[in-house]
């Protein structure tokens, strides 16, 4: 795919509106070709973990979208399909692969990510600590802003498509993930260290804070689509803490998002959350949603595949 | 204008299947490599015993709000289809990942402890924490299992009379 030179409109809305519709059409039915759904109470954070993990195998099929504005630039629709499954119940392991549009530029595949997460203890706690740890490796073309690390400024996407592309980056992510339940209400928060591989560059360091809760606590003896105990509500707070050369918060960027989850009986979820900048350096919108299913036995699908006994 | 929106579908199209497919074949690399190392799941062998000798007596002790309320009882019961049949069986009566719940040990147990169990996990025996299921929705699942004692005991007392 060739970058074409970026112009400082956007395209026009039915354009957006036709290709969202593509993408979401086709990873919509790539998800459902799958095995049988399983149930899930998913929480609504898009940038935060919570310390619950995936269900020993089963697997998880998440699509994710973010739509962001651009100021010196075009806007851009960034999305992700994240596979995610779990292992055992104190491990999960999940594939992200990201791509981008920018208007009136190009679409690209950016990237992909490999993360594990670690429960570290047995039984629930105050706080539950949980090990993250992320090899991703994308171009610098890679918009999905899932978590916002370092100096990233909006200023870092203004370029063409072209442009960011020449850059890549292989990185090595770790997170604590600490995250308490109580009386309904589920508080999260991400430290985070990055390192890009390279040698030259420094460690970085961002934060991801959330805090959540059910509309409804007890459940309704039917099912139901619109229950309250369906959905969830929140609000995420994330950004970027600098570098181990210049750390703090000067030239980083932070976002405030309100989120919400509806975990639908018919085993599907929904996302969404809108991200709006806090400082001069963060985009002014970051409009995301997602989809994602839960599907039981897939453990036992590949091990079988690979002549395993059942 | 047609035209370039067609265009533009196309690529993106061409794009996301891409997408789709080089995650696909990532995926089943990923899992199976990690199922490999992974110890297979094996038949549960819990002992129902020594998973209960881990609750502590104050929480042993708690009581079950809901207790004989037969609407939070259904409550509970939709909860255990959405959740628990997959380890556990659609009655209950256990599978190779979880053990029955109608074994005289988990009926025996107090509301407490089946509380604790639910909310804590036996994580290094596969079963995952549920506390992410609000606290009333752990006490009508565990009113529900309640409910299973009743029913089980039914046959058994009118066999007795």
């Amino acid at each position: 795919m060739t970058a074409e030179p970026a112009s400082n409109h956007t395209s026009p809305l039915a354009s957006r509106l036709v290709r969202w519709s593509c993408y979401s059409l086709s990873l919509a039915v790539f998800a459902l070709s799958l095995c049988a759904a399983a149930a899930a109470q998913e929480s609504p954070y898009i940038v935060t973990y919570d310390h619950y993990m995936e269900e020993p195998g089963n697997l998880e099929v998440e699509y994710f979208s973010t739509f962001g504005t651009q100021r010196g630039g075009n806007d851009f629709h960034a999305f992700w399909m994240e596979f995610e499954f779990g292992t055992t119940a104190w491990w999960t392991t999940e594939v992200y692969v990201d791509g981008q549009t920018t208007f009136s530029d190009s679409t690209l595949f950016t990237g992909f990510r490999l993360e594990n997460r670690l429960r570290l203890l047995d039984r629930e706690h105050i706080v539950n600590p949980v090990l993250y740890i992320e090899y991703e490796q994308t171009s610098g073309a890679d918009k999905i802003l899932k978590e916002v690390e370092g100096h990233d400024v909006e200023s870092d996407f203004s370029e063409s498509n072209g442009q960011l592309r020449k850059e890549h980056d292989h990185e090595l992510e770790l997170k604590l993930l600490l995250s308490s339940t109580f009386k309904g209400w589920n508080v999260a928060l991400n430290p985070i260290f990055t390192k890009n591989l390279s040698p030259s560059e420094p460690w970085e360091f961002a934060y991801a804070a959330g805090a959540s809760r059910p509309l409804g606590l007890k459940a309704s003896p039917e099912r139901c689509n619109f229950c309250p105990e369906n959905f969830i509500v929140g609000a995420e707070l994330y950004g970027g803490l600098g570098d181990a050369r210049n750390p703090g918060l000067p030239n980083t960027s932070h976002y405030l998002a309100p989120v919400a989850a509806w975990n639908l009986p018919s085993d599907w979820t929904l996302r969404l959350s809108s991200g709006f900048g806090l400082n001069d350096h963060s985009h002014r919108l970051l409009l995301r949603w997602g989809i994602s299913r839960e599907f039981s036995g897939f453990g036992d699908m590949v091990r079988q595949l690979f002549g395993g006994r059942m | 204008m047609k035209g370039k929106s067609a265009y533009l579908c196309s690529r993106a199209l061409t794009a996301v299947l891409r997408t789709a497919i080089a995650a696909g074949a990532l995926f089943s690399c990923w899992t199976a490599a990690a199922q490999m190392d992974a110890a297979a799941p094996q038949p549960h062998g819990w002992s129902a015993a020594a998973v209960q000798a881990r609750v502590p007596q104050s929480a042993r002790l708690r009581k079950n709000p809901f207790e004989g309320n037969e609407r939070e009882a259904t409550a509970g019961e939709k909860l255990f289809e959405e959740h628990c049949t997959e380890c556990h069986g659609q009655k209950a009566a256990g599978t190779r990942y979880g053990p029955s719940l109608l074994q005289e040990e988990v009926q025996q147990a107090s509301p407490g402890t089946l509380f604790w169990i639910l909310s804590n996990g036996v994580v290094r025996r596969g079963m995952p924490v549920w506390s992410k299921l609000p606290e009333p929705q752990r006490w009508q699942l565990v009113t529900f299992l309640q409910s299973l004692r009743a029913h089980s005991t039914k046959p058994a007392m009118e066999r007795h009379d």
